[in-house]
């Protein structure tokens, strides 16, 4: 099997694993970052989002041949030398989560949603959003908290 | 005042205490049932035992509390709801209290409660017992270093104060506190005393999960692990006849092909390669059994609807003599598909069998009946089977079953080695329990103005109602009134799914009230609320809802929502219902936006009783409400030849955020036990929105989903 140096979090590393394997299995198998989910395997439901070079990607489309040399953050490296993001203080002061699961891939979305947009309407957000699924449905909360968060990364 | 001799435990006693080796008075206790009476409190932190004790709380010596509960959690947020109602009784301030879910690894995880609308009801007593317990003890100890009675003692915010104003904190006086008798029946709080109870408390999880740390089934490791990906019949009514191996044990990673009963399994190195394995089988099967499709179904139970091979589950009066005298009679039928769970965290679980014991870690709501069947399954002694859980990344009903597990146990005792099963997300959909498929017939008799006669008929798939559920509202407002059940016994799985049966029977009945109501041309609100007066002082001990709770949250939601008049072009729908144990009235704004109906709001009146954690229950009612708007839009499964048509979310729509409307939810308050939360305000839902989309566009709606059965076809939340 091949090996591919990957950029994770800032740190390089060497992966063995076959061309097609998704990011998302090298993330959560290979390197022990198991923050990243997967809920379907086909781009649809948003919980494996990760970003590459700052841009919100599904990383269970993304295969692991396809990204040497790019800039690839996860939930893990979202927050830096332990303080967290604008937006993990905003799920937080909002307490958006009820089981949890989807909300790694919600708040990756909008981080990277948020540093292209800083002052979103409704729609916007939705529409940005509008990949990522919450099977608890605590919608109202996630939109709530990307405004908070829009306030905090303005601020 | 409780005698303050060193203990010799109370055989009744439902708590017992300890002291701590490394410092601190250990309480452990037992919800439901008292301790036993040999069962001896540990004095290492490290062994725990949840096999004896539902729980445990551990005082530490500067004051700090912390709460070791196994329970589970699914998302409904007792994780954070029933620790507030030990730290309130036990009157510590809520931000000294940390609750750690039980050390893994070195308990019996096997005899614990998970979760489900009925946790707080069934704790609300037991657990405040506990703190209220803990604290006294604390305050006798005290009382005893002063040598002054109790009586003169108070105890508030961790903090115990005797009549000259001298204090200790809680953890000064651990020590001698774990080594007093447990006193017996310690007086509660009044509600209006509250500190805890009521007040806003986050997930005490939430750091955990918006960093992405390993709490799920998922995430769980463990050394020599290899993954499984499983190969099952294709089809409902298929079992396995052969299966070639040789390309998928030639593919990367992949370590071991194993077949048991009629499925095959891949071991590999990593997830990804255990799919990729999966996918290289070639197999072949045949059909032992009908394959079902869903004009099959269809046809089945509207048979059995026509028919007369029913099981009556209530029956008041005479409704057939009250159809023959009526003014009119109005009969209409409601249909609802299948629907799969679609937890976002896919069935997994890990299992390691080795000559010693069986070790189970992953998600499931059934801890005790899944370590049963597993010990059979193996032929193995229940003592063996040690099962631990993880937090789940939703539940609905799915992970009761327990399959999964049983899965994991058979391929690691076959394979000697750790092997973690995970579900793809076809997988997932397509070996589903769902929700069954259902019809319901209902027709009423109308004389004089008034419904004299009800009479409800359920064609199911497997299944039928069961428990109270033919005795909730409107059961007990009409003489004659009768439910009716039949089933047709299908080779697709069935069981609970998120409010089971009420889900769509809530639907089924409300928006047959509303038509009645516009039948008769009277206003649908009074309709309900006459209704409901012959049920004040029922003697009928099968209902269990309450009138005068129920005309509380009509109230209040007519209120609230502007009912009576509504704003221009807003065209509204109103429901009110019963299900596990709470009362719900709601009602939808729907408008018209070129030609389309749009749902913009839902308000929600809700009778809970105490409202323990207002932010956890506005999360919950909120997910309900619309997690009910969706299924009910867009919930499509339907089976060709045995096998789903949706596979995956691309052919299975799930609600997502701009779809999702607005909740406003409002608390009838009163300081009546607390009731469920997770499921009650899902059911009215589906009924709120067709009635004002019936209003919105003249178009009625008797089937789900909603967006393959309206006029116009298309809808935006």
């Amino acid at each position: 099997m091949p090996t591919y140096t990957l950029k994770i979090n800032g740190v390089e590393q060497n992966v063995e694993a076959s061309a097609d394997t998704p990011l998302l299995w090298i993330l959560r198998d290979n390197l022990d970052l198991v923050g990243t989910k997967y809920g379907c395997g086909i781009g649809q439901c948003g919980s494996c989002t990760v970003h590459v070079d700052g841009t919100a990607t599904r990383s269970c489309l993304l295969q692991v041949s396809q990204i040497e040399g790019k800039d690839i953050t996860t939930i893990e490296g979202l927050s830096k030398e332990g303080e967290l993001h604008p937006v993990q203080e905003a799920w937080k002061e909002v307490d958006v989560p009820q089981c949890g699961y989807c909300q790694a891939g919600q708040i990756m979305t909008a981080s990277a949603f948020l540093d292209k947009n800083a002052n979103p309407s409704e729609k916007d957000i939705s529409n940005a959003m509008h990949g990522n699924i919450c099977r608890c449905s605590a919608y109202k909360r996630i939109q709530e908290a990307v405004v908070l968060a829009a306030e905090k990364m303005d601020a | 005042m409780s005698s303050l001799l060193p203990s010799t435990f109370s055989r009744r006693s439902f708590l017992r205490t300890s002291s701590l080796a490394g410092g601190g008075m250990l309480i452990g206790f037992n919800l439901f049932t008292a301790c036993k009476p040999k069962v001896e409190m540990p004095i290492d932190i490290s062994k725990l035992n949840f096999k004896d004790f539902n729980a445990f709380i551990k005082i530490a010596a500067n004051g700090m509390v912390t709460l070791y509960s196994p329970n589970p959690e699914i998302g409904q947020g007792v994780k954070t709801s029933m620790p507030m109602l030990i730290a309130e009784e036990l009157d510590v301030p809520w931000s000294h209290v940390h609750v750690e879910q039980g050390a893994l690894d070195t308990t019996n995880f096997t005899r614990q409660v998970a979760g489900g609308s009925n946790s707080l009801k069934t704790a609300w007593v037991p657990l405040r017992q506990t703190g209220a317990t803990a604290r006294q003890m604390l305050v006798n100890a005290a009382a005893v270093r002063w040598g002054v009675d109790a009586s003169e003692c108070t105890a508030k915010q961790g903090v115990i104060t005797n009549a000259k104003g001298e204090t200790l904190g809680y953890g000064d006086v651990v020590k001698e506190a774990a080594l007093l008798e447990v006193p017996e029946n310690v007086g509660l709080k009044a509600p209006e005393d509250f500190t805890i109870i009521g007040k806003d408390a986050s997930n005490v999880d939430i750091t955990e999960i918006i960093t992405g740390k390993p709490l799920f089934g998922l995430d769980y490791k463990a050394e020599g692990m290899v993954y499984a990906s499983v190969l099952r019949p294709p089809s409902f009514g298929q079992s396995l006849e052969t299966v070639d191996d040789t390309i998928a044990r030639g593919k990367d990673g992949v370590i071991d092909v194993i077949r048991f009963g009629d499925k095959v399994a891949v071991l590999a190195k990593t997830t990804w390669q255990s799919m990729k394995g999966k996918e290289a089988l070639i197999a072949e099967w045949k059909t032992e059994t009908t394959l079902e499709s869903t004009e099959f179904h269809d046809k089945k139970m509207l048979a059995l609807l026509d028919g007369k091979d029913f099981q009556t589950l209530r029956s008041d009066g005479d409704v057939k003599k009250a159809f023959k005298e009526a003014d009119k009679v109005v009969e209409r039928t409601y249909e609802s598909p299948f629907l799969p769970h679609n937890c976002m965290e896919p069935m997994n679980f890990y299992a390691n069998v080795t000559a010693e014991r069986i070790h189970l870690v992953g998600p499931v709501q059934t801890p005790a009946w899944t370590a049963t069947r597993v010990a059979k399954l193996l032929e193995r002694d229940e003592e063996d089977v040690h099962l631990e859980m993880t937090r789940m990344g939703g539940g609905f009903g799915r992970r009761l079953y327990g399959d999964f597990a049983l899965e994991a146990a058979e391929i690691s005792s076959l394979a000697k080695k750790p092997v973690k099963v995970v579900f793809s997300r076809e997988d997932d959909m397509l070996a589903g329990t769902y929700r069954p498929a259902i019809k319901y017939r209902i027709k009423a008799a109308i004389k004089d103005g008034k419904i004299s006669g009800y009479h409800l008929k359920e064609a199911a798939i497997n299944g039928n109602m069961y428990g109270l559920i033919p005795n909730f509202f409107p059961a007990g407002t009409v003489d004659n009134y009768q439910v009716d059940v039949a089933n047709y016994k299908s080779n697709i799985t069935t069981g609970a799914w998120r409010a089971p049966y009420t889900n769509f029977l809530a639907f089924a009945e409300q928006n047959f009230l509303d038509e009645i109501a516009e039948i008769m041309e009277i206003d649908p609100v009074q309709m309900r609320l006459d209704m409901l007066q012959k049920v004040k002082g029922t003697t009928d001990e099968r209902i269990k809802y309450s009138a005068e709770r129920m005309e509380d949250v009509i109230n209040l939601v007519v209120e609230k929502s502007g009912f009576k008049n509504p704003k221009e072009g807003i065209s509204q729908g109103f429901c009110a219902y019963y299900c596990h144990n709470t009362h719900v009235a709601e009602v939808a704004d729907v408008v018209m936006e070129n030609g389309i109906p749009l749902i913009k709001k839902v308000t929600v009146a809700v009778d809970c009783g105490v409202v323990v954690n207002p932010l956890g229950a506005l999360n919950q009612i909120e997910g309900g409400v619309i997690d009910g708007v969706g299924h009910a839009m867009y919930g499509d499964f339907t089976f060709h030849d045995g096998v789903s048509d949706a596979k995956n979310f691309d052919r299975y729509r799930l609600i997502r955020m701009g779809e999702a409307p607005k909740v406003e939810t409002h608390f009838v308050k009163n300081t009546l036990a607390p009731t469920g939360l997770g499921e009650p305000t899902l059911p009215p839902a589906g009924a709120a929105i067709a009635i004002a989309i019936k209003k919105a566009t003249g178009h009625r709606l008797y089937k789900q989903p909603f967006i393959r059965n309206m006029e116009p076809k298309e809808i935006i939340g």
